[in-house]
């Protein structure tokens, strides 16, 4: 067992304990800080993986914004501030129990079999710069790269339209 | 040296987790964060084949980079419904808006 | 073998000995590269965490002086040991959680805060060869550490059980949320500027300062980071005269004394990175011999921004909350787009066998121009907001809320389209010209 491999198994123990407290905890508030946890070790498994760009990304995205927008989103739907009271999950939750524990059984045999390429060993200094130009390149991503951003406008636009206040509030 | 296998398991068992958590939670939030776990999983797996599969080609990081555009829009979306939603009717059990159901 | 000692390049001779020491006592060599790197991070700590006690009375004495009186000078001479006083009596205070508060998240909450100000440190270059992550994303791996110290705050401002202090959380959070945009804009300024985003990178760009290429960017850098620090004028997070008193009314002795750490530690930040962006960082008169002087021009530098912010807090009064979301959104983010575009510009325009004083002059005089441009507008619209004034204040009070139309959204988003097909024809076009 190699430091690299250690590393990884806490961190993988890690995302995988506290999704499974994501989904389980009644306080919503307490999921949220927990999949917090979770982004953060996902984003270590990206610097395992030598994407680093990569990596700060999801902090500054997922934790930085999508968590707070998250955080947000529970604080402006509670009733009082109180806790939830009853059971957090609805009546079939067993059957989405099954079903995912039988999802995760058949993907790890199937990943299992095959036979899969180990790690090449390539200069990888340049990925940041190959990355920035492909995303600006005609011959190659400029266009996902544009449509994304208009995406992100409407998004935006969309957003602020559905939320906003309207009549009801006065 | 860290096998393939152990990244597509980890992306995985975040992913099966995720669809648990969509099938059993029952605030509308609730649900949100297990599809941005689903989301998290199949980002994994995305830079995982990136890196033992062709390192010199980003196609694989490009496309992380449009996966998070797209989940940053989604979360954003389907918090402003869900906001709206709170407003009119109180709630936000998945099972108490069914004004379209049969 | 025993390291050459080299009194031009300290650090790397102590890291050296600490090696060949701990190789003598027979440990093997990932676990001496582990405790050399231990004892790295632990020196940075150490040194992050001790700097506020100096830039505390540092800004005591400095605001005093600045209001015509003495400040602090009873404890030790000239009051050296006011910070270790009030350490003092903040640890010595009682410390009250209040009913239900969620206890994990509540101590939690301050604990972030200053973990996320620490971990910015990680990346700034002290000296040529003193950096503690050489890596190649250095600007982005501090924002996103950066936007740890928001969720800290909101953590913080939830688990105190108060409707005020969550209400302080929400102003914060959304603060902190809007000044990121105008900030990551402009610290796309130095990226272009230096070809790289790591911090090391950057400095040794800066033949000619980042600050004469690029002033409205440093300028814009400046106040997002004050703002995202929430100093005066920002400071209607955590004021004492405010009604919600922040998200920190609930904290007390130590706990508090985190959080106020947390914050005189983020402004001592900020003014780093800002002295290693558009100051020039290590850079000065006789580094290349000396590596180790590098480390008294960042401090310079530093103190220097330091200084400026201080100043800055003494002199404006505190802005309201409004006139800080419409100082963000209506002026920041505008200016910040508009001077993104114009520099990009003209730094592809500008031939690549030029020399580099002649390209910040030109970058210079662009910024100037932009400058220039938007002081017109803003007295424009100062002038037609004088205008509206004297001559209908009642009536826009009972102006309908405005609602977005479907066709408004529609041409709203042709209008994207069309300035995006624009924007990038230009921008191939101008490239073409230019390869």
């Amino acid at each position: 067992m190699t430091a690299m491999q250690i590393l990884f198994l806490g961190v993988g123990i890690a995302a995988v304990l506290s999704a499974m407290l994501v989904v389980t905890v009644r306080n919503l508030i307490h999921a949220a800080l927990w999949l917090v946890v979770t982004l953060f070790s996902v984003a270590i498994t990206f610097v395992l993986l030598d994407a680093g760009f990569l990596a700060t990304v999801q902090v500054v995205l997922y934790i930085g914004a999508i968590a707070i927008l998250i955080i947000f989103g529970i604080m402006l739907t509670r009733r009082v501030m109180m806790s939830d009271v009853g059971p957090q999950v609805n009546a079939s939750w067993w059957l989405g129990a099954l079903l995912s524990i039988l999802l995760f059984a058949t993907v790890t045999w199937v990943v299992l079999q095959m036979d899969w390429p180990s790690l090449p060993t390539t200069d990888l200094s340049m990925t940041l710069n190959e990355l920035g130009h492909s995303l600006v390149d005609p011959d190659k991503y400029v266009l996902p790269f544009e449509l994304a951003s208009i995406m992100l406008i409407v998004a935006l636009i969309g957003a602020i339209a559905i939320a906003w206040p309207g009549k009801e509030s006065q | 040296m860290i096998p393939l296998s152990w990244y597509l398991i980890l992306a995985g068992a975040l992913f099966c987790i995720g669809v648990y958590g969509v099938l059993a939670r029952k605030s509308a939030i609730g649900i949100l964060m297990s599809i941005e776990l689903m989301v998290n999983a199949a980002i994994i797996n995305l830079v995982a084949f990136w890196r033992y599969g062709d390192p010199n080609n980003v196609s694989g990081q490009a496309f992380a980079v449009i996966v998070y555009a797209v989940a940053a829009a989604l979360a954003s979306v389907g918090l402003a419904l869900i906001i709206s939603i709170y407003r009119r009717r109180s709630t936000v059990v998945a099972e108490d808006i069914n004004l379209l159901k049969w | 073998m025993m390291p050459q000692f080299d009194v031009g390049n300290i650090g790397a001779y102590l890291y050296e000995l600490i090696g060949w020491s701990l190789s003598l006592l027979g440990i093997q060599a990932s676990m001496i590269t582990f405790i050399q790197k231990l004892v790295g991070g632990l020196v940075l700590v150490n040194f992050v965490l001790l700097t506020p006690i100096f830039t505390i009375w540092l800004e005591r004495k400095f605001l005093a002086r600045f209001q015509d009186r003495l400040g602090p000078n009873r404890v030790g001479p000239y009051g050296l040991f006011q910070s270790f006083a009030d350490v003092v009596k903040l640890i010595t205070k009682e410390d009250i959680t209040p009913a239900g508060a969620d206890k994990v998240v509540y101590n939690i909450g301050p604990v972030l805060s200053v973990v996320s100000v620490i971990g910015i440190w990680t990346v700034i270059p002290f000296a040529s060869t003193m950096v503690g992550a050489n890596i190649n994303v250095g600007i982005l791996y501090s924002v996103a550490i950066g936007a740890l110290g928001t969720l800290a705050i909101m953590m913080g401002g939830w688990s105190s059980n108060n409707k005020y202090a969550l209400l302080g959380a929400f102003r914060t959070a959304a603060q902190l949320v809007s000044y990121e945009v105008p900030l990551i804009v402009a610290l796309l300024v130095p990226t272009m500027l230096a070809g790289s985003m790591g911090m090391n990178d950057i400095v040794e760009a800066q033949s000619v300062w980042f600050i004469i290429s690029a002033p409205i960017a440093a300028l814009v850098f400046l106040v997002a980071s004050i703002a995202e620090v929430g100093r005066t004028p920002f400071d209607l997070l955590e004021a004492e005269s405010e009604i919600v008193a922040g998200f920190h009314i609930e904290y007390s002795g130590m706990k508090f004394g985190l959080w106020m750490l947390g914050e005189f530690a983020h402004a001592f930040t900020i003014s780093a990175l800002t002295a290693v962006l558009f100051l020039g960082g290590w850079r000065g008169p006789l580094v290349d011999q000396f590596p180790i002087l590098g480390i008294f021009y960042f401090l310079a530098k530093t103190y220097f921004v330091y200084l400026f912010t201080l100043w800055i807090r003494v002199t404006l009064p505190r802005i309201r909350i409004d006139q800080m979301n419409d100082l963000n959104w209506k002026f920041l983010v505008p200016l910040s787009l508009a001077m993104l575009v114009m520099m990009s510009v003209v730094y592809k325009a500008v031939p690549s066998g030029v020399s580099e004083a002649i390209r910040s002059l030109v970058l210079f005089s662009a910024n100037l121009a932009l400058i220039v441009a938007s002081l017109g507008l803003l007295a424009r619209a100062s002038r037609k907001l004088q205008v509206a004034e004297q001559v209908n204040i009642d009536m826009s009070r009972a102006r309908a809320p405005a609602n977005l139309s479907a066709l408004q959204i529609l041409l709203l988003a042709l209008g994207a389209v069309a300035f995006l097909a624009i924007f990038v024809i230009a921008t191939q076009l101008v490239l073409g010209l230019t390869t």
